[in-house]
């Protein structure tokens, strides 16, 4: 006797079983309109108002065709001074987050007891959960000129940087240090433990194993985190406005320009994504992208 | 002006005659398991020497304190007559080869040779010409420049040695270093190793699981059982005349015989061994040799393994003997003999190995 006794009835799975094309229109039918309706048109749809202007009498908006907004970002000195710092300001807060995720990686992955590890794991990861404008207002307390970096110092006969370029950055890296730290361990716990006898077996001492072993090893990890790192700092502007004092960033033009004159916010818009571009075409010619 | 030895020069001297390695009183402990028992071993120079015996006995642990990758809990290492107990690993003469050759895959095999000369700050030119030669003695020049994962598991197994030979380590210290190789490559470099090793003058201690490989290879062998030796000896000593019944059973096939089996056979009950090629399989009712004792017996079982054929054979009172017969002139795989056959079997008095009680 057979263990089935008859066919069971399933009209529509026997009818995507036959025709699997259909079913794989109805399991992209989502994602693909989400993807293409919302993400790719809204973003061209930013491209091209780019593109239009202001009329300077009524403050409306009108289509048309003109290059004005993206020259002006570099004939307008205030403009490009604000580009390269935004851009000298993302690469400071990828350098000092790797420059903290490296030693922290390797004594994770390598030296630390297990509860230890996963301490760190959930102490790294904590801030992920808890709200951006929370951890502004953290380095904000901590920075202002009563706050507690000052009150640290001042024994010593030194005073905090003030709202400025210097705490930016800092507050850029507390709040995109787990998009370093986290594949930078991660690879750093997958290097055969061998590697590091083996080094030491050869007689190099443990700067020269991080620099010639560790690193060339997991560059394309921090590469990875770097691309985070960089690109979310481009594109912040509540930092600059909370902890930055006077500093402007390109999201603080495009967050005054959003109302005022939406084609010059448009056009600084482009200003971040290029660099972004930038900065993967370097990153592939490392060769570090192939091997992520 | 130059009046007095160096103290090189003095070093040197002192160090003629003195053991490659000395460990006294040794113990390791992780956690709250011992892995290694208040062990004591003297290797000479120029010694290939093997640590032989299962997994967790401890072989490996010590290797790895001789290489500073672990540190004693209590005792003394000598490496040449220096202490070297507390030093890291890059602070001592010895190198090691990996079980899994542990080459930096991100560097050419020139640049994983150069690395240790690197570390030693030694000049460019010379470490690329030194590198070179050491990759031109295992014969893998042709793959200077390719990365370690181009190269097979065999050629890996050179450059690792090279890496490490290429620093004139005192000792070399070789972690299952062919555990990884299928039968035959192990066998090509079994003899590549022990031919290096003379070339180089250079004390190799060699750790291992396979009984054979230790015997093949070494001058001397010591048996780790769980965190202690315990034997040390040539091949032909562990073999013919084990220490205790642990070396008796983890090198080659044996027949230890205690109790009633023995009582039976030899006239006492201590623990014996007799190895099953000193068993002699005849016919029934031939006479045996004087010194010989015999038993007679019935053909339980027939392996037949190629170069030897095993029969197991069942004596009186459920006494059980393994012996093997060298296929060489016997035609066919039973060699005339077939199961259930009566036979006598016999073997001389001194090839029972009395195994000392402990």
């Amino acid at each position: 006797m057979s263990v089935i006794a008859k066919a069971p009835k399933r009209p529509i799975s026997t009818y995507l079983h036959l025709h699997p094309k259909t079913g794989l229109r109805a399991l992209l039918a989502l994602p693909l309109t989400w993807l293409i309706g919302v993400y790719i048109i809204s973003l061209f749809l930013l491209l091209v108002t780019a593109f239009w202007f202001t009329d300077p009498y009524t403050s409306k908006v009108r289509p048309g065709f003109t290059l004005e907004n993206f020259v002006s970002i570099f004939t307008v000195p205030a403009y490009f001074a604000t580009s390269v710092r935004t851009l000298g300001i993302a690469l400071a807060v990828t350098a000092v987050c790797a420059v903290f995720a490296v030693p922290l990686g390797i004594f994770m992955a390598k030296l630390a007891r297990p509860w230890m590890r996963n301490l760190l794991a959930v102490a790294i990861t904590l801030p992920l959960w808890a709200g951006y404008l929370v951890k502004l207002l953290a380095m904000r307390l901590t920075f202002t000129e009563n706050g507690l970096f000052n009150w640290l110092v001042e024994p010593l006969g030194i005073s905090g940087p003030g709202f400025g370029i210097p705490v930016i950055v800092l507050t850029l890296a507390y709040l995109w240090f787990p998009y370093m730290a986290l594949p930078v361990f991660t690879a750093i716990r997958q290097l055969p433990h061998n590697l590091f006898d083996a080094s030491a077996d050869l007689g190099a001492k443990g700067w020269p194993t991080v620099l010639r072993i560790v690193l060339p090893l997991i560059t394309p990890a921090i590469v990875a985190g770097s691309v985070f790192t960089f690109s979310l700092s481009l594109g912040d502007y509540l930092a600059a406005r909370f902890v930055g004092g006077k500093t402007q960033m390109v999201g603080s033009i495009i967050a005054s320009n959003i109302n005022l004159n939406p084609p010059v916010a448009a056009a600084f818009s482009m200003v971040p994504i290029a660099f972004v571009i930038m900065y993967l075409m370097l990153a592939r010619r490392t060769g570090s992208l192939e091997r992520m | 002006m130059k009046v007095s030895p160096s103290a090189e020069e003095i070093s040197a001297d002192k160090t003629a005659g003195v053991s490659a390695i000395s460990i006294t009183g040794l113990n390791k402990s992780f956690d709250k398991v011992q892995a290694v028992v208040d062990l004591n071993l003297e290797i000479s120079q120029g010694e290939f020497f093997s640590m032989l015996g299962p997994s967790g006995s401890g072989k490996t642990t010590v290797l790895r304190i001789l290489a500073g990758f672990e540190t004693a809990s209590s005792g003394k290492v000598l490496l040449e007559g220096t202490d070297v107990t507390d030093l890291a690993p890059f602070d001592r003469d010895v190198n090691t080869v990996f079980q899994d050759y542990a080459l930096f895959p991100h560097m050419s095999i020139q640049k994983n040779v150069e690395y240790g000369l690197k570390a030693r700050k030694i000049s460019k030119p010379k470490r690329a010409e030194l590198a070179s030669q050491a990759i031109d003695s295992v014969k893998l020049s042709h793959l200077a420049d390719r990365l370690p994962h181009q190269l097979s598991g065999g050629q890996r197994q050179r450059i690792a040695l090279a890496r490490a030979l290429v620093l004139r380590p005192k000792v070399l210290l070789l972690d299952e270093p062919l555990g990884a190789l299928d039968k035959q490559l192990r066998e090509e470099m079994q003899v590549e190793l022990k031919r290096i090793q003379r070339e180089a003058g250079i004390t190799f201690i060699f750790v291992t699981h396979d009984q054979e490989e230790a015997m093949r290879m070494s001058d001397r062998i010591a048996v780790f059982n769980a965190g202690r030796i315990e034997q040390i000896g040539t091949p032909a000593e562990v073999y013919e005349s084990p220490a205790t019944e642990f070396v008796a059973g983890f090198l080659g096939v044996s027949n230890l015989l205690s109790g009633e089996d023995a009582r039976q056979l030899l006239g006492s009950a201590d623990l014996v061994n007799i190895r099953p090629e000193r068993i002699k399989i005849l016919p029934e009712n031939s006479k045996p040799l004087a010194g010989e004792i015999s038993v007679r017996a019935t053909i339980v079982d027939i392996a037949y393994t190629g170069a030897n054929t095993l029969y197991t054979l069942e004596g009186p009172n459920g006494l059980r003997l393994v012996a093997t017969r060298l296929n060489q002139e016997m035609s066919g795989a039973s060699q005339g003999l077939d199961w259930s056959d009566k036979v006598l079997a016999t073997f001389r008095k001194e090839h029972v190995a009395k195994i000392p009680s402990k």
